[in-house]
């Protein structure tokens, strides 16, 4: 069974992120600049990492699949891309917040890295359409792995593109002239970040740990119903695991 | 017999040249488009003479657009009257196919923008300067649209819906690329003349992109055409 090191990753996730929470409110000082409205910075800036080297992972696992031919690359490379956007929603969203709530407006055209990370977020939610309009399984596969490459090397350029083209006024939290983020801060955020990596791990096993079940499901079905009813199996557009 | 790679090419090259002096189905099209959108920018924008990042916001969104409606095109013919089988059946390098489709792409870009840009300069611009400075720019990025409209298109070619997925990735594809490339001519169409500032940064941005995305599709064409 599968579910039991899912069990103990998510009760490790839920202490991280709980503990995270706790120290975010309880223990580190209010920022002397923007008060209260910065605590959203433990949220923001941890989901929005996490879901850019989620696109990175998901580039890797294309490679790995175009080298070797086993879809369990492909399946990853579709996980990973689709809790990735997940988590780019969130980014975007409390970006928007936080924008409104420190500049007074919900979108900021000055500000490089939540442009860049729209551009990316927009590419990267273009990959279903593309993905189920291909009907053929293999090539479906391979076109999706390719994509995902093109994209992972697509990010890093434009975030260089962008930045150049802004005036830099995104916060430089962690390298200022003054010495950068205070320690307490610093360890909280570390904190909170282990706990947005813990989350993602956790949501993409539990994708993963769903379509093997789905694909066990279909699998006996068919045996049961005697092979009759074989074309259901092709339906789903989703990739499956191997059951 | 072995193909050379070389000879291969030629052929691919000449064949779709051929085709499309025969048929005119691509570039007619994008230059009517062009020039149509240029007098819907002129109503639109309510400017007889453009300027700075204004003009080339113009040029760029025009000539981008213009461009997909020949990337949709790449391939369609080669879908329709089976050329992706032949050229399986050919022993010659696959990247060969990759390269004679994204330097076709390159020369309709190029005819494009020799009718478009005077076009565009007889319009808009009051004098004629900038459009010397203007030319490695243009070169630059038509490398950078055709190798990544000649992957995006290949990628949709055995899509249903083709004519929706190719602007769908190409567009947040080509956005750094066309911020480098506005980015470098904006300066060129200003009002006192042509001015360089910022001119080479943004042409290494736009080499640098051109780079990378030519090894990648270098890399990755191969699972493209794979049956």
């Amino acid at each position: 069974m599968p579910s039991n090191s899912l069990k103990y990753l998510s009760a490790l996730t839920t202490f991280f992120l709980v503990g995270g929470f706790a120290l975010v409110f309880l223990w580190t000082p209010m920022d002397a600049d923007q008060g209260f409205k910065q605590k959203i910075f433990y949220l923001h800036v941890p989901v929005a990492i996490m879901a850019l080297i989620g696109f990175m992972a998901a580039a890797v696992e294309g490679v790995r699949h175009l080298r070797s031919g086993d879809s369990r690359h492909d399946l990853n490379s579709y996980v990973f891309i689709h809790i990735s956007v997940v988590f780019g929603v969130v980014a975007l969203v409390t970006g928007a917040i936080w924008a409104k709530a420190s500049w007074g407006k919900w979108w900021v055209w000055e500000e490089p890295t939540l442009v860049s990370f729209l551009i990316v977020f927009l590419l990267y939610c273009t990959y279903y359409p593309f993905r189920y309009a291909i009907e053929d399984r293999d090539r479906q596969a391979r076109y999706a792995s390719v994509f995902a490459i093109t994209a992972g090397v697509f990010v890093p350029l434009n975030f260089i593109a962008v930045r150049m083209a802004e005036s830099v006024i995104h916060p430089r939290v962690f390298a200022t002239a003054e010495g950068g983020l205070p320690g307490s801060m610093l360890f909280t955020f570390l904190v909170c970040f282990a706990g947005f990596v813990l989350l993602w791990v956790s949501l993409v096993k539990l994708e993963l740990v769903g379509k093997q079940v789905s694909g066990q499901v279909s699998k006996l079905r068919r045996q049961m119903l005697g092979q009759a009813d074989r074309s259901s199996a092709g339906r789903r557009i989703s990739p499956q695991a191997e059951a | 017999m072995k193909v050379g790679a070389i000879g291969a090419y030629r052929a691919l090259l000449a064949k779709d040249l051929r085709t499309e002096l025969r048929t005119m189905r691509s570039v007619p099209a994008m230059v009517l488009f062009a020039v149509t959108a240029f007098i819907i920018f002129r109503y639109g924008l309510d400017r007889t003479t453009l300027t700075d990042s204004l003009a080339g916001g113009v040029l760029w969104t025009t000539l981008l657009f213009a461009s997909i409606l020949g990337i949709n095109r790449i391939f369609i013919a080669e879908v329709e009257e089976g050329g992706f089988d032949a050229f399986r059946l050919t022993p010659a390098p696959r990247t060969t196919f990759f390269l004679a489709k994204a330097s076709v792409m390159f020369i309709y870009l190029v005819v494009l923008e020799l009718i478009v840009v005077p076009v565009f300069a007889l319009f808009f611009l009051s004098d004629w300067a900038s459009l010397p400075p203007l030319i490695p720019v243009l070169l630059a990025a038509n490398l950078g649209i055709s190798v990544l409209g000649t992957l995006v298109s290949s990628m949709a070619v055995h899509s249903r819906a083709r004519d929706l997925i190719v602007p769908l990735l190409l567009l947040p594809l080509v956005v750094p690329l066309m911020i480098a490339a506005t980015g470098a001519s904006a300066p060129l169409f200003g009002a006192e003349g042509p001015d360089f500032d910022g001119f080479w940064n943004w042409f290494l941005v736009i080499a640098l992109y051109d780079g990378v995305f030519c090894l990648v599709g270098y890399a990755v064409f191969d699972f493209l055409i794979e049956d």
